[in-house]
């Protein structure tokens, strides 16, 4: 792999940009691999770049339904926090964003990671106060989180309306200075690169339709769309589809599909400084380097393959924006989207070992696991190398259903991630 | 959006009236205190999260305020039947399911304009 530098481009630039190489092959897959990966989005690709980078494991392929970056990876809104409220959520969220900081150095592509702050809005006493809790367990943690007054909002993102009279007022916000966006799709394709860099095989339009298990149950590989391959260890972290894939080995996980939506609208010239998100009118908002409002909507009640998603959950949403920003009143839509997420019962994700040897799962990201790549990609490739998770990522197994030991973020996080 | 059929008011209307409730025909255990810890995590938390026919509840929340159930395609969201609540899991009418099976050819997925997923 050529390296990218400012040499590199003046060199190009000399000879009509006709020496660029593909960024990754698309090799025909062989007839077994060490690992298995199922589902390339950023987890998955990440985790195969670490078994290959961090644990020798280099025999991996990862394979994928349709192309790879092209599921929730390629469809979410791009907020990056680590200001959940327990510790198992802090560790991995963490963990992430600390990645997060020196990832384009790391992958040698611009993943246009962007600290620029990231402010929740409390519109009454209930989230001031849930909000003021988040802020002192993340500052007993080594995480920073701040409390803003209204006043404080508006000078940190002057678009915000905080007339007492504004259809939503607000009486404060937390700010995480750290959080901010990073260029979704340069994620995958920088992962992909490179961990294709070293020997690892991105398979795309390759269905897995199957796992197959021997004797002792342990798994022997899967069933694709292009033939039987073998593998003795398979990480499964297919988002939406983990519970179809996971039943695929009689595994039962406790996930719900549901639709997510999101939208942007025409390009503006600079305008908006920071994320804001509304858990409690459901909005969120940021803009991207082309200039275009990023908004992001809330979920579906139901449960859905369907990878759209109701009108009234976009109208609403840009009610919201509209109410808390009036400036943007006149701004034109351009496109709007929905991605299949994966949600369990507390809205925190599952990492870890399943009742099935060799089997391991990453899944239940939900809305929320854009800002998990790196940390979550980093610690799947340690539970896949070793057979044992991370103490960053234990408090995520698939046991906790079980025992009743739940990391419950849908009570303290509301809806919002 | 979706528009719901109430088997109770007998009329379609639409899905801002109704709440999800989850998987139907899913009952509580009888002696709860005495079942294991897997046997409570598969009635508590388990659910099929099916990718095609799903048996669901729904509730008539700003309408006649009344649970009932509905047989739906998780892919093309097509509503297949509603049906009043404490039947049994209903067949679905033949005609219903060759309906389904051509509209989910014809629906604008990602399944669909990236060949037969399923
Ligand atoms: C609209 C929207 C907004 C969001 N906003 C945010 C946000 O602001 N911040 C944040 O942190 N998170 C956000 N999220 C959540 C985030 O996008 C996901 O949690 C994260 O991207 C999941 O990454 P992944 O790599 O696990 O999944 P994906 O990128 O979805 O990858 C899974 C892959 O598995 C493949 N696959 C599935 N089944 C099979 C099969 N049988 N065989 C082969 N391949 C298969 C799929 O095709 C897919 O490419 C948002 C999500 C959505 C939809
Ligand atoms: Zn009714």
């Amino acid at each position: 792999m050529r390296k990218y530098s400012v040499f590199a481009i003046a060199r190009e630039a000399m000879r009509a940009h006709k020496g660029w190489d593909a960024q990754w092959i698309s090799p025909e897959p062989r007839s077994a691999y060490d690992v298995i990966i199922i589902g390339a989005g950023g987890h998955g690709l990440g985790a195969a770049y670490y078994l290959a980078k961090q644990h020798g494991i280099t025999n991996v392929a990862v394979i994928e339904r349709g192309w790879l970056g092209g599921g929730n990876t390629g469809r979410n809104t791009t907020i990056i926090r680590s200001n959940y409220l327990y510790d198992e959520s802090m560790d991995i969220y963490e963990h992430s964003l600390k990645l997060w900081e020196g990832l384009s150095q790391e992958l040698n592509y611009n993943v246009m990671y962007s600290p620029r702050g990231v402010m929740m809005l409390s519109h009454n006493t209930h989230d001031q106060q849930s909000f003021k809790r988040h802020i002192h367990a993340n500052r007993l943690y080594g995480i920073d989180n701040e409390w803003l007054t209204p006043e404080q909002a508006k000078a940190f993102c002057p678009p915000l309306d905080i007339a007492k009279t504004a259809r939503y007022p607000i009486n404060g916000a937390a700010l995480q200075r750290r959080g901010g966006t990073a260029r979704h799709d340069a994620v995958a394709w920088g992962y992909a690169r490179a961990a294709s860099d070293r020997g690892v095989h991105i398979i795309q339009n390759c269905e897995v339709t199957g796992i197959r298990r021997g004797p002792n149950g342990e798994v022997q590989g899967v069933e694709t769309s292009k033939g039987f391959i073998g593998a003795r260890k398979i990480g499964v972290s297919a988002a939406g589809h983990s519970s179809v894939v996971m039943e695929m080995a009689g595994v039962r996980v406790p996930l719900a599909s549901n639709p997510l939506q999101a939208l942007v609208s025409e390009p503006l010239k600079p305008i908006f400084p920071c994320v804001v998100m509304s858990n409690t009118v459901h909005a969120y908002i940021s803009q991207s380097d082309k200039g275009e409002l990023v908004i992001g909507a809330g979920t579906d009640q139901y449960n859905s393959y369907s990878q759209t998603g109701g009108l009234q959950i976009i109208t609403h949403t840009l009610d919201a924006i509209c109410e808390l920003f009036p400036i943007f009143r006149r701004v034109k839509m351009m496109r709007q989207w929905g991605g299949i997420t994966d949600n369990t019962p507390d809205r925190s994700p599952i990492q870890g070992v399943t009742p099935v040897p060799g089997l391991f799962v990453n899944c239940g990201w939900g809305t929320g696991g854009f800002k998990a790549t790196p940390g979550s990609a980093n610690l799947f490739a340690h539970l896949i190398a070793t057979g044992a998770p991370h103490r960053l990522a234990a408090g995520l197994n698939l046991d906790r259903f079980r025992t009743g030991r739940l990391i419950d973020e849908a009570a303290a996080a509301a809806v919002a991630h | 959006m979706l528009l719901i059929h109430c088997p109770y008011c007998e009329e379609d209307r639409s899905e801002l009236e109704f709440r999800w409730a989850g998987e139907a025909h899913i009952a509580r255990p009888d002696a709860i205190s005495e079942i294991s810890d897997e046997e409570f995590a598969e009635y508590f938390f388990l659910r099929n999260n099916e990718k095609g026919l799903t048996y669901e509840r729904w509730r008539h929340m700003h309408g006649c305020g009344r649970f009932f159930n509905a047989a739906r395609d998780t892919v093309s969201d097509r509503f297949l039947m509603t049906y009043k609540a404490g039947l049994p899991k209903q067949p679905i009418p033949v005609a219903e399911e060759r309906a389904a099976a051509a509209e989910e050819k014809t629906v604008e997925t990602w399944e669909a304009t990236e060949g037969d997923a399923r």
